[in-house]
């Protein structure tokens, strides 16, 4: 007899959802995570721990949330060409805690488009990227994001985006309060043609599911809410244990999958408990939901999986277009939601764009969405002035933060083989277990699209008013200002891209491996593409769909 | 005040050199006068005390309503208290602490940069010349001066009040109109 019905690794927005259907479902469940609980009680009524804080020490230069690089160094190179590897350390890392990394996140939660489960078939291929189409439609998916949306608490306009999507009905919350600058880049954009619109976020505007609203304390991305006014992924965990048949284990490291003697079916999971001593709970299927990091490097570790030698190839970030817009005057961007706008214009394109592509030599360029927002805390602008005479008196002027406006594109970034996690035969982790490596770096079409989107939005500044632009990309490409920037994209997708045909894909089109059906990935790592929007509210949603049809198998 | 890790001499050298990087300026006494010094006393000798001085509590500091929560510190994890030792004690060629390699301490950084300043008065030195202790201080002095005062460092709310900002602003927040309107 199993412990769990399922066993389910990683506790982050993934791990949540599946552990909240599959106990609705009445299925039992144990979640391990392998970082700290900072986030709630895992007693009744598991109230918060009060943790969490506007700190910025803590939060952002402390290693709160994990992962510690000391502990968990990563390693990365741009390709083979650099050797075994040109960083040791912080690579793009997202929170290691229970929760994972719906804490980093400040919430923006955009539905795809029908063409973004469809990019093969509709606008054909690319050479040099693996572009597929996904297993799933949007026709498929609207259901699951009407209920990711309403089960993470979602405030939005759902006739503010003329590009958007269909959908069954409205947000579940009006949108909040509008940032100061957006009163500027909104107009602005609209006189040069683009659609900006209320961004989709999982803050609560009002009352919602037992949470306050959001009090615009202005500490979203990169931290934990105080208040809970941010649903993803407390609303999900409370639900969980609430029910009884939940159980999670923090600071539990897996190990491997442990399989059958047919090397077909998943038994349970072996991990270390919090002292490091080895435990081995067994279930009758597994869920992995550890990120499209964590993720490929624990099948990796495990064996399991890799029959395609697939796992940990189409790694994808977002390139992101970072447009700077600096005013004469203070935009007080620390106060409220981190961004409040979005714009899709060039995820939808123009004639403009389509000239840009044909230069190129590309048959099309897609970007990805705008998000109009400010920068960060006083700290972050302290550590990126020049120290000594004038370092004061910056701070106190703070043109890079105060005055600072800036626009955040997530590019598409069209899946390659070559781009990929490993294990790093060189670096390990304070467990011992290889670290992983990643091995990127952006498809041309990416660059080009960077490139002709750069000063586009520096021109929507000049129109807002600010009298300084400039661009840079992350990560750094040939000819922006910053060519040799790591990835900080906070985005991982696709290292166990799901697809129809085993010979191609790592998971079907329930997320189950291929090799052992009884494992479910339950993350942004199947994402075949990347698009051009945040990959939370679709992993969310895939999770669902992917949980409830593990649970009707049970 | 009982120095944990610095001695009277490094304190003054670390306050001197804190006040160069990041200078008085208005109401700003400059970093040093400010608390760094105290700032990366702490830091250095957080493990003088149980919990160890590295992560702030919460869920509020009392400075805009609700009870005071960062005065009390968090405990950390088995894991967690190896890998701020080792950052800031340095690794000191213990197995356990060198599964990479060797790491090099906050502590040796700071005492032995301090060291080979010799004699030279800190309002003197050529701080370019010694690019490790001047990139750690300087991080300490920015977190010092606009990080919360539970760490040792912005006195008085200077730092904040010099680039007029709230610092931590739970559980009052801000009000709709104060986010959206100039």
């Amino acid at each position: 007899m199993p412990d769990f019905d399922v066993v389910i690794v990683g506790s982050g927005p993934g791990g949540a959802t599946a552990a909240d259907v599959l106990t609705g479902a009445g299925r039992s469940v144990c979640v391990l995570e392998k970082g700290r609980n900072h986030l709630l009680a895992l007693e009744a009524p598991f109230d918060g721990l009060g943790h969490l804080s506007n700190d910025e020490v803590k939060f952002g230069r402390r290693h709160f949330l994990g992962p510690d690089p000391l502990l968990e160094p990563r390693s990365y190179r741009r390709s083979p060409a650099d050797g075994e590897r040109t960083t040791v350390g912080d690579v793009n890392n997202m929170p290691s805690t229970v929760g994972g990394a719906g804490f980093h996140a400040d919430g923006k939660l955009p539905r795809y488009r029908e063409v973004d489960f469809r990019l093969r078939s509709e606008l054909g291929p690319v050479e040099g990227a693996e572009v597929a189409d996904w297993p799933v439609d949007y026709a498929e998916m609207e259901p699951f994001y009407d209920e990711a949306e309403r089960s993470i608490g979602v405030a939005g306009d759902h006739a503010g985006n003329p590009f958007a999507a269909w959908r069954s009905g409205p947000y579940p919350m009006p949108p909040g309060a509008d940032m100061f600058l957006t009163t500027l880049t909104v107009p602005a954009s609209e006189r040069l043609g683009y659609h900006p619109y209320r961004a989709p976020t999982g803050a609560n505007s009002v009352e919602y599911d037992g949470r306050p609203a959001c009090n615009n304390c202005g500490f979203c991305a990169f931290y934990g809410c105080p208040i809970e006014a941010k649903g993803d992924p407390v609303a999900m965990l409370r639900r969980a244990l609430g029910r009884g048949s939940c159980e999670i284990r923090p600071e539990s490291v897996a190990v491997e999958i442990v399989l059958d003697a047919s090397g077909k079916r998943a038994q349970g999971v072996r991990y270390l408990d919090p002292e490091g001593a080895e435990q081995v709970v067994t279930a009758r299927a597994v869920v992995v939901a550890g990120g499209a990091f964590e993720t490929p490097r624990f099948l990796l570790r495990s064996g399991v999986g890799n029959s395609s030698d697939l796992v940990g190839r189409h790694l994808m970030f977002h390139l992101q277009t970072i447009a700077l817009g600096f005013f004469p005057f203070r935009l007080h961007a620390y106060k409220g939601r981190d961004v409040t706008h979005l714009m899709d214009d060039p995820i939808v394109g123009d004639a403009a764009t389509e000239a840009a592509a044909r230069a190129a030599g590309l048959p099309y360029l897609r970007g990805g969405i705008v998000e109009h927002g400010g920068s960060g805390h006083p700290i972050m602008e302290a550590m990126h002035l020049p120290a000594g005479a004038q370092h004061s008196a910056l701070m106190a002027d703070s043109p890079m933060r105060d005055k600072m406006v800036a626009f955040t594109m997530q590019g598409e970034d069209l899946p390659q083989a070559t781009n990929r996690v490993d294990l790093d035969p060189g670096v390990r982790d304070v467990w011992g277990f290889p670290a992983g490596r990643i091995t990127y770096s952006p498809h041309a079409h990416d660059v080009a699209c960077a490139h002709h989107w750069g000063p586009r939005l520096e021109q929507v500044m000049t129109e807002a008013g600010a009298h300084g632009t400039s661009w840079v990309t992350s990560p750094g490409t040939p000819g922006s200002r910053a060519p040799d920037l790591e990835p900080m994209s906070k985005h991982w997708m696709g290292t166990t891209r799901m697809g129809a045909d085993p010979a191609s894909s790592v998971c079907d089109p329930w997320q189950r491996l291929w090799d052992v059906d009884n494992v479910v990935i339950a993350d942004s790592s199947v994402f075949p593409t990347s698009t051009g929007y945040g990959p939370t509210l679709t992993l969310v949603a895939l999770a669902i769909r992917a949980s409830r049809a593990l649970a009707g198998s049970l | 005040m009982t120095l944990r890790f610095l001695t009277e001499h490094e304190h003054d050298v670390v306050r001197q050199l804190a006040d160069r990087l990041l200078p008085p300026h208005d109401e700003f006494p400059g970093a040093g006068a400010a608390g760094a010094a105290d700032y990366v006393d702490r830091i250095l000798g957080a493990f003088t005390t149980d919990p160890p001085t590295i992560w702030a509590g919460g869920p509020y500091s009392g400075r805009q309503g609700g009870e005071p929560g960062f005065d009390e510190y968090l405990p950390l994890s088995r894991l967690e208290e190896l890998a701020w030792r080792t950052r800031i004690e340095g690794s000191r060629g213990l197995p356990e602490r060198e599964w990479n390699g060797p790491v090099r301490g906050w502590q040796e950084v700071y005492r032995e940069g301090i060291a080979a300043l010799g004699d030279t008065p800190a309002l003197e030195v050529d701080v370019d010349a010694h690019p490790e202790l001047q990139q750690l201080l300087f991080e300490h002095a920015c977190e010092a001066s606009y990080g919360a005062p539970e760490y040792g460092g912005n006195r008085d709310l200077a730092g904040w009040r010099m680039i007029g900002y709230a610092g931590d602003v739970q559980p009052r927040g801000w009000s709709d109109a104060e986010v959206t309107g100039a």
